[in-house]
């Protein structure tokens, strides 16, 4: 008897430590890794007993997975038409979000990005011009406006490849198979790619605004750890580190 | 009912698979040869070599082909010198893929053929003065023959059935990368259920018509 009591006694403490120790999962677009990444380390750190992972991948398809059920407590889309769809089909436990307007450059390690602009990219010496694939991906419809509302689509489409997602496309540009790419400012100015080459600020007269949102999914509807870190995205220290990846709302400022 | 785009892609799927099986005729029959005639030492190391792709994540393959096919990398080095330009995000680019990921479905099932023969055909036809070569091509060759037809079949349908190397290494070209694997995947990101449904339906039974076909011709072909 005093076994099972010892057991149950057991049981109960461990359960205890289960429920103090909470666990999300996020979905988060390609371009917020970097500054996801750090946002995550500064959560942590001031609730060391939580656990939060991040999964990175294409606004699109984590917009399926959710609808599937995928265990995802968060998603941060890089294009808002994705959670405001998901909310609409009731797969949402909050109002979606706003977390930033992105912005997209041209970048470079091989050229000076910096001292070009779009028109440069009809030159004959560059045969390879990466974007994100218009198809699905927010950045390469973006990208594939602005290259419209330029006159450039059709001189600049024989020369064109496309990533997976904006991470992949980055990295076409990042291993020399292309030339330059255009890909989010958020990742041109990470630490980890602005040491490699400098980008250019497409204007964004040129192209749709990229609005970018978030929710909270319906199988987070009850995880107090879900809410906290939506709430936790939109204080001050997390705005912090978001502009300083270039992920600024409006009246905000890209920079330190 | 297919979209032209859908259709290209399976066109390009088709011409890639059948280049890369022809390829792989000639380059896979003497490594096969040698792994199944060879005592060297070295047997062991390279037959591990060519089975490495049925275990490596095609992850593995397309980081390593992405680098080595760039502009800073030995391949781009060669391919640049030689004057064709980067290999990344053409159709040759994929070939040259291709032949590494499909390698060891060429090579296991012509050697097991090669040393199926035994000894003793080799032998009759050394007596009867047969040189080597005409050995290999009248007596073993022929000998071989289902094994060839099994390692072809199997490199061609597996080659079909790539995707994530080419995902990593393609670019996704219509008409020039952009095969039918990675059309579906685009599809279904599009949130285009209808035409991956279609499209996936055609892969689903090609593949089935494959093996259906290789497995109800193993019975006959025994003796290889």
């Amino acid at each position: 008897m005093t076994h099972v009591k010892r057991l149950l006694l057991v049981c109960s403490l461990l359960l205890a430590e289960a429920a103090q120790a909470e666990k999300i999962t996020i979905a988060a677009a390609a371009d917020l890794k970097f500054a996801m990444d750090e946002i995550v380390a500064q959560f942590k750190g001031a609730n060391p007993g939580d656990t939060v992972d991040v999964t990175y991948g294409s606004s699109g398809k984590f917009h399926t997975q959710v609808q599937q059920g995928a265990p995802y407590d968060l998603f941060f889309s890089a294009d808002i038409g994705f959670p405001r769809e998901l909310a609409a089909g009731g797969f949402a436990a909050s109002e979606v979000r706003p977390y930033a307007v992105g912005r997209i450059v041209l970048w470079s390690p091989r050229l000076t990005a910096s001292k070009m602009t779009l028109n440069s990219l009809t030159d004959p010496k560059i045969t390879r011009i990466a974007i994100a694939n218009p198809k699905h991906a927010p950045y390469g419809k973006r990208a594939e406006e602005a290259l419209r509302s330029s006159g450039l689509w059709d001189k600049v489409e024989p020369k064109l490849v496309y990533g997976e997602n904006i991470a992949q496309t980055a990295q076409f540009v990042q291993t020399g198979n292309a030339q330059v790419g255009i890909i989010a400012l958020s990742l041109a100015i990470s630490p980890e790619l602005a040491k490699q080459g400098g980008y250019w600020l497409i204007p964004e007269n040129l192209h749709q605004p990229l609005e970018q949102g978030y929710i909270v999914t319906k199988q987070a509807a009850n995880n107090a750890l879900a809410r906290r870190f939506a709430d936790y995205m939109g204080g001050t220290p997390a705005r912090q580190v978001m502009t300083r990846y270039g992920f600024a709302l409006p009246g905000e400022k890209v920079g330190k | 009912m297919l979209s032209d785009s859908d259709l290209q892609a399976i066109g390009l799927t088709v011409r890639l698979a059948g280049v890369v099986t022809g390829i792989l005729l000639v380059l896979g029959t003497p490594i096969a040869w040698w792994l199944a005639r060879t005592r060297s030492k070295w047997k062991g190391p390279v037959g591990a070599m060519v089975a490495l792709p049925l275990v490596l994540p095609p992850s593995v393959l397309g980081f390593y082909l992405l680098l080595a096919m760039g502009p800073n990398g030995p391949i781009g080095h060669l391919t640049e010198a030689l004057g064709i330009g980067l290999l990344p995000f053409t159709f040759w680019g994929l070939v040259v893929a291709s032949v590494f990921y499909s390698l060891p479905f060429m090579v296991q099932p012509v050697q097991n053929a090669f040393e199926a023969i035994g000894e003793r055909p080799l032998e009759v036809a050394a007596t009867l003065r047969a040189s080597p070569l005409d050995t290999f091509f009248f007596v073993a060759l022929p000998l071989a023959l289902p094994g060839f037809l099994t390692a072809g079949i199997l490199t061609f349908a597996h080659t079909v059935g790539e995707f994530g190397v080419v995902l990593m290494i393609g670019g996704n070209l219509p008409g020039i990368t952009r095969v039918a694997s990675v059309q579906i995947y685009d599809h279904v990101e599009a949130l285009e259920y209808t035409e991956a449904h279609k499209l996936a339906a055609v892969m689903l039974i090609f593949s089935f018509l494959v093996l259906l076909g290789l497995y109800t011709r193993r019975p006959g072909s025994r003796r290889a």
